[in-house]
Formats: C-alpha cells, structure tokens, sequence
C-alpha cells in the first residue's frame, strides 16, 4: 500500500524476477542478455538505484523482499518465470524457485507459470502439474526464447492454440505475453503482435497481458486492443521513462490511455531491472505536462489506482481494501477469471 | 559529422564515406546511422575504407542489423576513390552471420541458414511505410485539410523527410498530388482524416520513444554521456 496526500493505493506488481545469472549460470548468450538487462537499469534509473554489475546478477532474497515489501509499497507482487535455458543453464528464474520462496512469504506473491509450445506433449503435462501443485491461474510466455536450433514461436500457431486450450480448460486465464528480438523466420519483424490478435479472437476468456506495451511496436499493440477487450498492456519498460524523459512517457501513456482506456493498463517493475518504490512514487506524482493536456487530458486519482493495481487485482481475483478503490465506475471490459472456466 | 573514435584526420575519402553513411537509415527508427552514433569509426587506406558499427544492445533484432550493414557497405560501394569496402558489426550476438553474410553478398536467408524463410525486401517495406506516416503525421498535424497538395506545402525538411520516404515508397511526389494519400498512394476520404492522422501519430510516437530507448542504451552501453 502507499499513501500520498491522504489518497491510498493498492499496490500489485505485476511482472517481477528472481534471477540466476551468475558468471556460472550463463553462456555467452547469457552474459549477453544481462548485460542488455543492465543495460536497461543503468540507462533508465535514477542514479541512487543503479546496483553494481555484480549484484545485478544474482542479489538475494532478502534484497528482494526489501525492495518490494519493506521499502517498496507492493501489496502483492506477481513472479512470471523466464526459463532461457539455452541461455542459463540451471534457467534463468523457475516457478519451482518461485513457488519456495513465495512459500517462505506468505501473502506476497503470485506464483505464475510458463509454457513453450515447443514441448509438445510433455510440456502439457508439466502445465497440469504445475497447476496443480501451484494452483497457478497465470503464465508468462517469452516468443523470442532459443530453443536448440529454433529462435522462437508465435502465439498463432498451432501448438501454440492447443497449450492455450489447455490455460482454459485448467482455468489459467492470465496470459503474460513478452515479445522478443528473434522468432523463426528472422526476416519478419520478431516484435509484431499480430499473433496475439489472432490467440485473443480465438479465446475470448483468457486476458492476454502483453507486456511492455508491446515496446518496441506501441501502435500494432494499441490497433489489436482496440480490437480485442481481453487484450492489456503491461507497463514494466515503458514507466521508467517517467524519470529520464518525463515527456515522452506522458506521450506513451496519453496514447495507451486513448486506445486502450483506464481498465486495461497494469503497472510492473520488471524487478530488479527496475526498483518499485521510485517508479511507484514518481507515478503517483506524475502529471500530464500542462502544454500536452489538450491532446492527452489528466490522471486522475481513479486513472492511478486502477493502473498501480486495481486492474492486476481484477484480473487475479484480489480482495482490495474498500478505501483503496476506485471511486468511479470502470468500463468492465475484460476477461473475469470465471469467465474461462464456464460452460464452453 | 565528426567521426565518433577515429585518431585519424578526416580525408577526403571519410568525409565522402561519413555523407554516404548519412544516407543510411535504421529501417526500425527511421533515422541515420551517423545521427545515432551507430557508426564507431570510419577509416581509409589507399582507397581500402573500413567501417564499425555498433548497436545499442548485444541482442537488437539481426534482419534490422543486417539490413544496415548491408546497406552501409552499398553506400560506399561505388564512391570514387574508394577500392574496398568493409563494414563491420561489433558486439553482437549475430556478428558473424551478419558480416560475413554481407561481405559474401548472398542474401539474409543464406547468411542465416535454416533460420530464415526470405530476404528483407518485406520487412524494409513495413517499416518504410511506419516511417512515411510519422513523417505525414509531422507534416501534417498543422494542416489536416484533405485537399492540400504537396505544391501547397511550403519547403522545409518537414516536407523534405516526407517527400523522401513518399518516393521510396513509389508515390507520386509531384506538386498536384495530394499529401494526405496511405502509404498504398489512395487519398485519405475527408470523413477519415481525422482518424487516419490519430492513428499515425501513434506510430510517430512509437517510432519517437524508441529512438530514445535506443540512444539511451547506446550512450550506457559506450559510456558515452555527452
């Protein structure tokens, strides 16, 4: 929870890591990748938040729960697994790392799982098994992930679908969706989303989360949500800009608040690429500048509530304080967690 | 353009390559390569030129990448004085591919062999067209009358970065036709002009902050902070 000016937000994280990339658990690949992750922290952070390279690749767990919990706000914060095994070795953050440390906190965290429709019927075991020994109702999917010889998978094909009619039938109806430089072929453009126009059409009762907005394509994101209300965008990469480039991020907000309206922007830390409590605190006092209203109006209260976590606690079931809601009416457009596990 | 990382002096023949760099875009921001500092440093030896480029990341997408080194080494390619041409992609995790696909001349799908299914022509194209309604929209956004023809549009670069994507698409660029037509060359119809130039300023956007992500990483990654 945080409080600003007499005014109380319930927090939810939507997109946090505990990562392993240690100098022996990565290839170069690996060591590639974090340091495009460092990249991104030492670029985008406020200059107090930027950790030395080394804890960068493997902080603690206490280093966690403080900055999430005990500086941080967050009420809840949701763990999505990124495996990358072909990047390191051990993966990169697992659920069965997540579900013990979530275990050790109780309350804290949301446990998602993942799915690479590559694994064919083995991995579709391994989701009911995962379900029910974690009782997940969410996964994250990377697309670009390296696989062998493979550089990735849409979430149009075929294999694709059936692990999806899976997430409906176990009543998984969370589908964190992150975009990524390669995807087989590599002569199309690895980042398009069109993909997931495709799987939202094709169920209509799972929320499609698609993260960062669809960086680094904003405007084929905002075209297929305007299209698909189980489609939402995740702003884990796009909110650090409030701090480095402040007017760019009003633009990138004022457009995804134009398409896709207040219901369906979530906020995410991205953690440890990104520090909670600062993003946290800058939102709540961030303002469209005044030169820019005209096109992109204000946040308002509501606006600010819904996005820091009210729309994460909708689509996770999770029970908000009433002094914490909002206090106008919502569009109500997406997905329910029931929805999926209804008659078909 | 000072060249970024050079102890040489600047001779004819690099100044000539550095203007041929210029002319090259990233086909995903839609800007120089020179303007992005994407190139490192251009040098030359009796007419051998030698250039280095270098990405935000270690893991930018490579078609993008390939597409730029490709199409440096063909803007020095044929400049006078130049004999030999090599372009180089540096800490990247498809430099190989990429620079001895480029330096072999046999295309994006051979260079990556069994993992790509065609050359770049289409990809370039989606995003020439990304680039012409950013473009549009900057011209535009003072002026959304249907009827406006592009010799009623006073010069500037505004028009000028227009007109150069308009003719890279194949649209007709003389004075009588019409500035607001799609990338596929059809008029916008008057009722959709609002609504046509909304949605091009969300790719303008678009296209705006990822250029900065990119020159933020790129000035983190190079510690480059002036």
């Amino acid at each position: 929870m945080y409080e600003k000016d007499g005014i109380s937000y319930y927090i939810v994280d939507g997109h946090v890591h505990f990562w392993n990339a240690a100098a022996d658990n990565r290839n170069r690949f690996g060591e590639g990748f974090i340091e495009c992750f460092y990249g991104y922290h030492s670029s985008l952070s406020p200059a107090e938040w930027v950790w030395a390279k080394d804890k960068f690749d493997r902080y603690t767990e206490q280093d966690m729960i403080h900055d999430l919990f005990e500086v941080g706000y967050a009420d809840k914060a949701i763990f999505q697994p990124t495996y990358l095994k072909d990047f390191f070795p051990a993966g990169f953050n697992t659920i069965e790392q997540n579900a013990e440390i979530a275990a050790r906190h109780p309350d804290r965290f949301i446990v998602n799982g993942a799915f690479d429709p590559r694994d064919g019927e083995l991995g579709l075991r391994q989701l009911e098994e995962d379900h029910r020994r974690h009782g997940i109702t969410g996964v994250k999917l990377y697309t670009a992930e390296w696989k062998g010889s493979s550089r990735g998978y849409k979430l149009s094909d075929a294999s694709t679908l059936h692990y999806l009619e899976k997430c409906q039938e176990l009543g998984i109806t969370n589908i964190h969706v992150h975009k990524g430089p390669t995807i087989w072929p590599l002569d199309r453009d690895a980042f398009d989303v069109k993909d997931v126009d495709v799987a939202a059409t094709e169920f209509p009762g799972l929320n499609f989360i698609v993260e960062h907005c669809g960086l680094p394509r904003l405007e084929d994101f905002c075209w297929i949500a305007t299209q698909e209300p189980n489609v939402l965008g995740g702003l884990a990469v796009a909110i650090p800009f409030i701090h480095s480039r402040p007017r760019y991020f009003a633009k990138v907000i004022g457009e995804l608040l134009f398409w896709l309206g207040e219901d369906r922007i979530t906020f995410a830390s991205d953690y440890a690429i990104w520090q909670p409590k600062w993003l946290v605190e800058k939102f709540v006092d961030f303002q469209i500048p005044e030169d820019m209203q005209g096109e992109y109006g204000q946040l308002t209260t509501d606006v600010k509530r819904k996005i820091l976590g009210l729309n994460a606690a909708r689509l996770y079931d999770l029970k908000v304080p009433d002094e914490m809601r909002a206090t106008g009416s919502g569009s109500g457009t997406v997905a329910s967690p029931e929805a999926a596990v209804g008659p078909a | 353009m000072t060249p970024v990382g050079t102890a040489r002096p600047v001779t004819d023949v690099t100044a000539a390559v550095w203007a041929a760099l210029g002319t090259v875009r990233d086909p995903e921001l839609d800007r120089p390569i020179t303007d992005l500092k994407f190139v490192s440093e251009v040098s030359a030896e009796d007419g051998h030129v030698r250039v280095r480029l270098r990405l935000p990341t270690y893991f930018c997408a490579p078609n993008f990448a390939y597409l730029m080194v490709d199409d440096a080494r063909q803007a020095i390619t044929g400049l006078s004085a130049v004999t030999g041409v090599e372009v180089v992609l540096e800490d990247h995790f498809a430099s190989d591919e990429i620079n001895n696909g480029v330096a072999a001349g046999e295309g994006f799908e051979a260079a990556f062999d069994g993992l790509a299914a065609g050359e770049l022509g289409g990809l370039r194209r989606v995003f020439l067209r990304k680039g012409y309604l950013a473009a549009q929209e900057r011209l535009c956004s003072a002026l959304a009358e249907p009827d406006v023809r592009l010799g009623d549009v006073p010069d500037s670069p505004v028009k000028e970065a227009f007109l150069l994507r308009r003719a890279e698409l194949g649209l007709d660029c003389t004075p009588d036709a019409y500035v607001l037509t799609d990338p596929d060359g059809t008029r916008v119809p008057a009722g959709r002009v609002a609504p046509y130039l909304r949605f091009a300023r969300t790719v303008r956007v678009s296209l705006e902050s990822n250029e900065e992500y990119c020159r933020g990483l790129l000035r983190t990654r190079y510690k480059e902070y002036t």
